[in-house]
């Protein structure tokens, strides 16, 4: 008889996930156990204790340097798994503090009092009234979180998928719990589902015909297939293309971003905030992942491919900002732009650098944690403005912020210099080490363009920024009173902003130190 | 049966689950669609795994299911709420949202 080796599991390696999960599993206990009064309370304090607890662990064994492959094999723990591990949970506990926001709204969170019951019905009045509230919206968020994780540092390319779907449910679900505006919120996760699926199902099949490539799921051993190929390329070529789109649509570049404007709107803002970075930072790790080292040997075929849709997204995404008249919207277009802009460094794929250089990981690691800080504190902003029926998204109601509250609007006209990636905030840092590696990848004409994309996007941000300062204010809007849950994300998130523009030595050299991947 | 026939066929159904998803209007017929294009990879995976002489790819096709089974649950439920916010399923009338 043969034996069956027990599988091998680093519980202290894998722990910062591990602690995520399990933080998950009693928010989803405390559900049924704690009365509805003390649920929402417990939640917050769960999740957030949840996310301390991973980041330390994560930074522990960090600095202790244990790296390598885990969970026979299924995990690849190396320097950028840490590096987006350590911002996840960063950008996770910021995020979720927003989801907390009970101030803003009479005493009732972003969510909605009871998801099960019809918009404008008795049942939704009663609910509503008697003060319930879909505390289950963390343990959610959680779940999303750890998929997200082990998204990141997948070892293969099963993982991966399990990993993908496990940060997509959470999120299909979150973004149809609207307090305000059910109806739209609705249509956001059916589209959002609907379309997700389909690109999940794309990256299944592209799954399995890379596995009958190289007869394994392991990013290693797809490498090894992929330089010294036995078989012919069909099988590889199909492969390689149906799993780009489903990691494409994850970041939202086109012709795979028709959900990002629609699902950015009609989410509840403190969700939007949430996967706005979570989601895209996961994407994009997974995609340098899987096209940098398991699919390096084939750069020639996907490079020009990707530099055509580099330039694609940058365009729709900023033409299509230039139009918007609704503050979420030109906030998620102004997304698709940064996919944009993210994408070439991919294009890049600039390996080779000195010591204390970063590589084009290093670039969009950097580009990625500066626009996450500035990203949660934007959508933290968007939650603050309101008028009679909730949030006032519309740029007209943005009209002479200033006037109303100078705190709020400068942070926010900080935020928005970032996105436009204006010199001493760390947007600027970001684009700038983006392009340079798009530029060093031999990529010349790709980094002009989007030189060229960020100037004509500067445009939409310094409106938004000229109306705010100088047009007379606004009828009927004004800024809500939030407490410390809401401020904290907005200050952290300029304050790091402002750093990263200032002083971005530090974290360039942690990145420098942990940029790249295991082979 | 040669594995290619098996490939062909899984090409076909996957092909058949995106035209229906891009075609048909109502969401339930277009999430039956996605679990199409699923079970095509699936057949893939299985096909693949007896080509390449291991048990990964009947493996992956076991976590296929859990991971369909758990976005039926997923999938339905917000199908449900659209439902029963507008009394109807079609892809068409949730149009709030301008492009």
């Amino acid at each position: 008889m043969t034996q069956i080796p027990a599988p091998t599991f680093e519980w202290l390696e894998l722990a910062p996930v591990l602690v995520v999960l399990v933080a998950a599993c009693v928010g989803i206990l405390l559900e049924a156990l704690l009365r509805r009064e003390s649920r929402f309370l417990a939640q917050i304090v769960v999740a957030e204790v949840g996310l301390l607890a991973a980041l330390v662990f994560a930074v522990a064994n960090w600095r202790e340097g244990r790296i390598g492959s885990l969970a026979m094999g299924s995990v690849s723990l190396d320097g950028p798994a840490y590096l987006s591990w350590t911002a996840l949970l960063v950008f996770g506990l910021l995020a979720l503090s927003v989801f907390a926001e009970r101030n803003l709204n009479d005493g009732a969170s972003s969510f909605v009092a009871s998801a099960a019951s019809i918009p404008g019905s008795r049942h939704e009045r009663e609910a509503s009234a008697a003060g319930h509230e879909h505390s289950e919206v963390f343990p959610l968020a959680l779940f999303s979180l750890a998929g997200m994780m082990v998204f990141t540092a997948s070892g293969d390319l099963l993982t991966m998928f399990v990993a993908l779907e496990v940060m997509s449910l959470p999120l299909y679900l979150l973004s149809g719990l609207a307090r305000q505006r059910r109806l739209l919120s609705h249509e956001s996760a059916l589209k959002y589902f609907l379309l997700g699926s389909f690109a999940s199902a794309f990256f299944l099949f592209g799954m399995a015909l890379l596995y009958g490539y190289a007869g394994s799921f392991d990013i290693a051993a797809l490498n090894q297939a992929v330089s010294a190929p036995l078989l012919g390329r069909g099988f590889l070529y199909a492969g390689m293309g149906l799993l780009a789109v489903g990691l494409l649509f994850k970041i939202g570049v086109v012709p795979f971003q028709s959900w990002v404007p629609d699902v950015y709107t009609g989410a509840p803002t403190p969700v939007t905030g949430f996967m706005a970075i979570c989601t895209k930072l996961a994407a994009l790790v997974g995609l340098a992942r899987v096209f940098f080292v398991a699919l390096g040997g084939e750069r020639w075929t996907w490079q020009p491919v990707l530099a055509v849709l580099a330039v694609l997204t940058m365009a729709v995404g900023v033409v299509l900002a230039l139009t918007q008249t609704d503050i979420k919207r030109l906030l998620a277009y102004s997304a698709i732009s940064h996919a944009g802009f993210l994408l070439t460094a991919v294009v890049g794929a600039y390996q080779e650098v000195g010591s204390g250089q970063v590589n084009s990981f290093g670039a969009i690691a950097f580009y990625l944690i500066a626009y996450g800080f500035s990203t949660i504190a934007a959508f933290a902003v968007v939650t603050m403005v309101r008028n009679e029926s909730g949030e006032a998204t519309r740029l007209s109601d943005w009209a002479g912020l200033a006037k109303r509250n100078p705190w709020l609007a400068s942070a926010f006209a900080v935020l928005l210099l970032s996105f436009a990636g204006i010199p001493l905030t760390g947007g600027f840092i970001g684009k700038w080490a983006v392009f340079a590696s798009a530029w060093a990848g031999g990529f010349e004409w790709l980094a002009i363009t989007g030189v060229a994309f960020s100037l004509v996007a500067a445009y939409f941000y310094l409106k938004v920024i000229v109306a705010m300062f100088f047009l007379e204010p606004a009828e009927g809007v004004e800024v809500g009173r939030a407490s410390a849950f809401t401020i904290a994300p907005i200050a952290v998130g300029v304050a790091a902003t402002v750093y990263l523009g200032l002083f971005p030595g530090p974290v360039m050299d942690l990145i420098a130190a942990a940029q790249v991947f295991a082979r | 049966m040669s594995p290619d026939q098996v490939l062909w066929l899984a090409a076909i159904l996957f092909g058949i689950g995106a035209f229906g998803l891009v075609t048909r209007r109502n969401a339930l017929v277009a999430f039956m669609c996605v679990e199409l294009m699923l079970n095509a990879a699936n057949l893939v995976l299985v096909t693949m795994s007896h080509v390449v002489g291991g048990l990964d790819g009947q493996v992956a096709a076991f976590f296929v299911m859990v991971v369909a089974a758990a976005e039926v649950v997923v999938g339905l439920s917000i199908i449900v709420m659209v439902y029963r916010a507008r009394r109807s399923t079609s892809v068409d009338e949730a149009s709030l949202l301008k492009l």
